[in-house]
């Protein structure tokens, strides 16, 4: 119990410093430039608080509960033995069949815990009154990043070009852009920016790592990386997708009206 | 609820695929506890404390009618927060040993500092002017399309340029740039300023700040290794 206490001052102190920045440049502005007390001090104060502590938190609990599990099940499940050399040799991708099952549940379930994806998905609900759900947005991105997951691990395995690989996710994303609903290109390009922060990022570095010193032929320092270039680029693309959907969905209605109003 | 998903994956993967005993059973779910109360306790704490706060400076920045404030102060909150981002500090250190190693730089302590260090001001001012590019565009009503599809080409550009060595790293530092607490204050400012601003939609013109914050920092760390190799 004293463990988890003093784990719990350390993660909390660790948290008030990166929040510190924040704070001053919030308290220099309100007092030096727009030299006004902020509304609700109080309420802001304790919302500050929660937001302070609870991250604190869950970052304790990833720590103890998250973290170690996935390291292990990832070190695991790419573990030459478990394989098994059945596929025709060990650099067969075919034989890898758990780990891209692995990455994509991986990357949808974290996803959906991802705070600032919650953080984000909150306003878009406000913003559109609705019409964009909360969950909704939630879903779509974890799908982008569980697909993102499961091909950056088939590309690690097989040792391609990263490059290949972003430059067709920017042109289909260019081209989507070109379809999709103007109103919202906004929040699906900021959707790629914020699946990849707090639970995320480690255990997919993790992911990348093992796996990249596990297959034989394959470089952690060259392949390991690119897992969370791609989780923040298919996102954008799952997001565009699903609000072309939508949009055709509307514009099949809106035809329908225009007739009536000719 | 919102950890359904990840317990029933480890849950999964440990019962039927590994078979093999959990280890540590006792804290993973005192673990799991944590994560549950601190992810209520956040959520809670964003919508009476980080939402309004961002909302408020944005409508009073935007009150003031200063400019050069409103940028300074979206300037400032995107470099403060990003220099003192623990993942870009740790991924900067680590870059740091592999491009020593591979002998890209000097190895001696002084030159392997001033690259680390380089690397997370060159991260921190893409983010600051980035959230800059990103207010202006709110403020000018400019299509944010136009701009991430220009980002986008400069980037494919760049890789092709940029030292090989660099370039997996500048991916990914566009995706560790903004931190937990950054995504919320941020999209409560676009969202507030396109608000108040007489003809902007906050669905449309609000969000695309983040969007910005990860795609300058890949630009920016390209550019840094150009300079130094």
């Amino acid at each position: 119990m004293i463990d988890f206490v003093m784990d719990f001052v350390l993660v909390l102190f660790a948290t008030l410093r990166d929040v510190l920045p924040i704070l001053v440049v919030i308290i220099f502005f309100q007092i030096v430039v727009l030299k006004q007390p902020i509304p609700h001090l109080k309420k802001v104060i304790l919302g500050g608080v929660y937001v302070i502590i609870g991250l604190a938190l869950f970052l304790m609990g990833l720590e103890k509960a998250l973290f170690p599990v996935g390291q292990i099940m990832a070190t695991q499940l790419s573990d030459p033995e478990f394989l098994g050399t059945t596929l025709g040799g060990p650099s067969d991708w075919r034989s890898y069949y758990w780990i891209y099952i692995f990455a994509a549940l991986i990357g949808f379930s974290t996803t959906i815990a991802e705070p600032s994806l919650i953080a984000v998905a909150i306003k878009a609900d406000e913003v559109s009154a609705g019409t964009i759900s909360q969950i909704g947005l939630r879903v779509t991105v974890a799908l982008g990043v569980a697909f993102a997951l499961a091909l950056g691990t088939f590309r690690i395995v097989t040792g391609t070009s990263l490059f290949v690989y972003i430059m067709a996710g920017y042109i289909i994303v260019i081209i989507q852009t070109f379809f999709a609903p103007k109103k919202l290109i906004a929040l699906a390009y900021d959707s790629g920016g914020v699946t990849t922060s707090t639970v995320t990022v480690p255990l997919v570095a993790a992911l990348g790592l093992g796996l990249s010193s596990s297959v034989p032929g394959r470089n952690p320092a060259i392949d390991g990386f690119g897992l969370i270039a791609f989780a923040s680029l298919f996102p954008i693309i799952t997001v565009l997708g699903f609000a072309q959907i939508m949009e055709l969905k509307t514009r099949l209605f809106k035809i329908k009206i225009k007739k009536d109003e000719i | 609820m919102d950890l359904i998903p990840i317990i029933v994956v480890v849950v999964f993967f440990q019962s039927v695929v590994i078979r093999q005993p959990f280890p540590q059973i006792g804290e993973v779910i005192f673990g799991f506890l944590f994560v549950i109360v601190g992810l209520m306790l956040f959520i809670e704490g964003l919508e009476i404390g980080l939402f309004p706060i961002g909302e408020s400076m944005a409508y009073a920045l935007a009150k003031k009618g200063s400019l050069v404030w409103l940028l300074i102060f979206s300037f400032v909150l995107g470099f403060s927060t990003t220099i003192a981002e623990p993942a870009l500090i740790a991924v900067a250190k680590e870059a740091t040993v592999i491009s020593s190693s591979a002998g890209l730089i000097e190895s001696d302590e002084k030159t392997m500092y001033n690259y680390a260090m380089g690397l997370r001001l060159t991260v921190a001012v893409s983010v600051g002017l980035a959230i800059v590019i990103g207010v202006l565009r709110i403020l000018k009503g400019w299509p944010l399309y136009y701009l991430i599809i220009g980002g986008y080409i400069l980037v494919m550009l760049m890789t092709i340029i940029a030292p090989k060595e660099i370039i997996g790293l500048a991916y990914d530092a566009g995706g560790i740039t903004t931190s937990t607490i950054t995504v919320p204050l941020v999209t409560a400012l676009g969202v507030g300023l396109a608000t108040v601003i007489k003809g902007r939609s906050p669905l449309t013109d609000g969000f695309g700040l983040i969007a910005f914050a990860s795609l300058l920092p890949m630009i920016f760390v390209m550019l840094y290794g150009l300079f130094w190799f």
